[in-house]
């Protein structure tokens, strides 16, 4: 490497290409790579309405899925089975998930326990969950 | 095949997207490669093969609630790709795809001349 540093051919490509390594290791690391965040992974959002919660579990039957709703926290488990890998194979990279899962997200107090819907398509599964009526707003006539 | 770093982060330059995961497996008559894509529906998945790279891209398609905030995100880009580069002992012609539940499954056989052949030994 003492030669680049000594004959900077083009330093501006050179600045450019640090900028985007920095880049990468910081802020903007879209991955979601590994097992660091967990699986499935989650994206929550809400409407005045209900709560929105979405697992991207992949290649999963959704039969097997498990989805339980107690004292205001919502629990998704299951089980993804590793892909057969058949005899005299070589395994070159390994970095989908598979076994056991469990992961929990606190709801917030206004949700109705009892209007829960999920489905499972392409691969996410959405949950919805409809807040209570007396918790949405209102707007209150003024006589 | 190998993943394809520089190409990659050319790629990142112009849009962001997220690496997905993948698997590689590859026995005697080719390799398997499976890459989680879940929320990607069929018709916006994206399979490229040209010359010796392979590119896999996807859109992420969510039903989204009307009016809805997001308040946690792990999922954070709407997109998927990733970029290899095959073997030249790969017949790149004869790729095979399915696509169920969010998992890509590519069966990509190895070219004739890379087919392992057995050698009879006969005795003199």
């Amino acid at each position: 490497m003492m030669y680049r540093t000594l004959f900077p051919r083009d330093m501006f490509a050179e600045l450019d290409r640090l900028q985007r390594e920095v880049q990468q290791a910081c802020d903007l690391s879209p991955s979601i790579r590994g097992l660091t965040r967990g699986y499935p992974a989650l994206n929550v959002g809400g409407t005045p309405h209900s709560v929105e919660i979405y697992a991207f579990a992949p290649g999963i039957d959704p039969a097997s899925l498990d989805v339980q709703i107690e004292k205001g926290v919502l629990t998704v488990a299951g089980e993804r089975t590793a892909d057969e890998v058949p005899e005299k194979a070589a395994v070159h990279i390994d970095e989908r998930f598979a076994g056991r899962f469990r992961r929990v997200v606190t709801l917030p107090d206004d949700i109705d326990p009892n209007a829960v819907e999920a489905r499972y398509r392409d691969g996410v599964l959405r949950i919805s969950i409809a807040r209570k009526e007396a918790a949405q707003p209102r707007r209150i006539a003024i006589q | 095949m190998t993943d394809n770093a520089s190409k990659q982060a050319d790629a990142t330059r112009t849009d962001a997207a997220l690496l997905p995961p993948v698997d590689v497996i590859e026995d005697a008559h080719g390799i398997t490669l499976y890459a989680d894509l879940p929320g990607v529906p069929k018709d916006h998945l994206h399979l490229q093969v040209e010359a010796d790279t392979l590119t896999i891209e996807g859109e992420v398609m969510l039903e989204l609630a009307e009016g809805m905030e997001s308040t946690h995100a792990e999922v954070g880009l709407p997109r998927y790709r990733r970029v290899f580069t095959l073997s030249k002992e790969l017949d790149a012609d004869k790729v095979g795809a399915e696509f169920s539940h969010g998992v890509l499954k590519l069966r990509i056989p190895k070219a004739d001349h890379a087919q392992p052949r057995r050698i009879e030994v006969r005795v003199a």
